[in-house]
């Protein structure tokens, strides 16, 4: 980075610290910051969306879809999220591969799976073999998202499961003798009223969607524990920078980048709360309702 | 090999008895069911000795909590907010690299020699490191219920002569327990899942001795085919909670006992305590 730090060897005290803490790996350590508010960037709506699916499903008349919508947000419950995170990265990967299998070769007579074995046709590799590296960890970092979307999905609809349920059903019935269709009631007085009462259980959801965000690691994407365990491991003289197991460190940095990421998300969400509690008639906007008299 | 076979070679292999290798090729189920139930003995040790201990500091952590002292209260604080606001991924990690720069030979203390190599093992460090999350997690719940207590228990307690520690053991302490009962019912579940983060954030599988989702995971690496050693984990701990939501419900009901029936607190299974 600096012209300084041509010559590792030669420093000393806070210029080595210095020249350290900018090389190369560390800047790859930086930017894998990125990767996890990538993440959180698209997880959190993508699992809303899922999440909102799921709660409709949950409540619909039709009865396929409606036990579909409850199995889906009831899987979270009995289960630790972890497993679903190993077990969708290799599903999801295989019934990809599986289905371009099918449109691709069709004429593969070989079983694609033989013993221990998932062989599909070499076509049908999902990203190509011959792609470069990058296509590959961008492929992997897709499947963590969708995975990560999927599970959150499934405590989102839970979340607004309750909260339509929470809307008081006299404001239905108005709306209803008014001459509103399902679906009017549904798009103008159901989904605007129910945010303040799905709001509490989001920002939960979304607190624990920053913790989860290490489980990258599990599933093999370069995320910032990986990076710490890398960079912090000893070094031997062979390297350009020695220094014994800094790894205790390292995670002392994570830890306290995420208390930071989560205290800076609750003061947001204190503060979003206070706007939706605005002149609804729950608890919270009586107490603002009193407090402003 | 029959299955009652597997099951003598495999059933204690968590523990390390039974059959020293893992089997290699032509996995049956009744293998996958033997060694992942295996498993599940450590996500039991590790959840059951985590929430007996956390209950008791978590209780002593939320009563400094709500203490007006400052020198009490800051420190609770502080934990509860380091070990809500952080990952338990990261805090197993941390822990570990800090357990493992302990000097090997062990410790030197007033002539006492503290050997320190079991502590970097799993059964001892991520257990210190589960005690202490579900004690802070606990005790926010205990914190929110103490805060809740209807103002007429206390205040009848004033009006019978019943203060100090006695108000605390038979009116305060009682009440607190029932408010928070449903949520704790529900940490607990999600400790019990949290368990299955150990050995994958640093803690070594000592000789392949793992807990249920390490097993799994061996299979699934082995047949790469999630489809059959993932569901079966998930069974094993569905029956589990169902098994900690019959055993908090007793206790649900006698801490509930006196109250007309139309007002007990029933335990609804929220999801949103995983950490």
């Amino acid at each position: 980075m600096f012209s300084s730090c041509a010559d590792p060897k030669s420093l000393e005290g806070i210029s080595w610290l210095l020249c350290y803490l900018t090389s190369g790996k560390h800047i790859d350590f930086y930017w894998s910051f990125l990767t996890v508010f990538v993440l959180l960037a698209v997880t959190a709506p993508a699992a809303l969306l899922f999440g909102f699916g799921g709660a409709m499903a949950a409540r619909s008349h039709v009865a396929p879809l409606r036990w579909l919508g409850k199995i889906y947000t009831a899987m979270v419950r009995g289960v630790p999220d972890i497993v679903f995170f190993l077990f969708f990265v290799i599903a999801l990967d295989q019934g990809i591969e599986w289905m371009t299998h099918k449109i691709v070769c069709p004429d593969w007579t070989e079983p694609i799976r033989q013993g221990l074995e998932f062989r599909v046709c070499p076509e049908a590799k999902v990203p190509p073999g011959d792609a470069p590296q990058f296509w590959h960890q961008l492929y992997g970092f897709a499947l963590a998202v969708f995975t990560f979307a999927i599970v959150f999905g499934a405590f989102a609809a839970n979340v607004l499961y309750g909260a339509m349920n929470a809307v008081p059903r006299a404001q239905l019935e108005t709306a209803e003798a008014y001459g509103m269709t399902h679906g009017q009631v549904f798009r103008r007085v159901l989904v605007p009223q129910m945010w303040t009462y799905a709001l509490p259980g989001l920002s939960n959801l979304w607190l624990i969607l920053v913790k989860a965000t290490p489980l990258l690691f599990l599933l093999g994407v370069k995320d910032i524990v990986y990076w710490a365990r890398e960079l912090g491991g000893s070094k031997t003289q062979a390297y350009a920078y020695p220094h014994p197991d800094w790894r205790l460190w390292y995670f002392l940095f994570l830890l306290v980048a995420y208390l930071c990421m989560t205290r800076v998300s609750e003061i947001v969400l204190a503060r979003i709360a206070k706007r939706l509690n605005h002149g609804q008639a729950t608890a919270a906007g009586e107490a603002m309702r009193r407090a402003a008299q | 090999m029959s299955c009652w076979d597997t099951v003598q070679a495999y059933a204690f292999r968590s523990l390390g008895f039974g059959e020293k290798l893992l089997p290699k090729s032509d996995f049956t189920l009744c293998e996958h069911f033997t060694l992942i139930g295996s498993g599940l003995i450590w996500n039991i040790y590790f959840g059951a000795l985590a929430l007996f201990f956390g209950f008791f500091f978590a209780n002593a952590l939320a009563l400094a909590k709500a203490s007006k002292n400052s020198w009490l209260k800051k420190p609770a604080d502080w934990f509860i907010f380091v070990f809500r606001g952080s990952p338990l991924f990261i805090q197993f990690f941390l822990a570990y690299s800090a357990l493992v720069m302990l000097p090997r030979g062990g410790i030197d203390i007033l002539g006492l020699h503290i050997p320190t190599s079991w502590m970097t093992s799993a059964w001892a460090g991520a257990l210190f490191v589960l005690f202490l999350n579900t004690s802070a997690y606990a005790a926010e719940i205990f914190y929110g219920a103490l805060q809740s207590i209807p103002k007429g228990d206390l205040e009848a307690a004033d009006a019978y002569g019943i203060s100090g520690w006695s108000r605390f053991r038979r009116i305060q302490w009682p009440t607190m327990l029932r408010l928070a009962w449903p949520a704790y019912t529900n940490e607990a579940i999600f400790l019990f899942h949290a368990t299955t983060l150990v050995f994958f954030s640093g803690f070594p599988a000592f000789q392949q001795r793992g807990d249920a989702l390490y097993y799994a995971n061996f299979f699934a690496d082995k047949t790469f085919n999630p489809f059959v050693a993932y569901p079966i984990v998930a069974f094993y701990f569905i029956l589990l909670t169902f098994a900690l939501i019959y055993g908090f419900g007793l206790v649900n009901r006698m801490l509930n006992r006196h109250l007309p029936s139309n007002i007990r607190s029933r335990i609804r299974l929220r999801p949103q305590l995983v950490r």
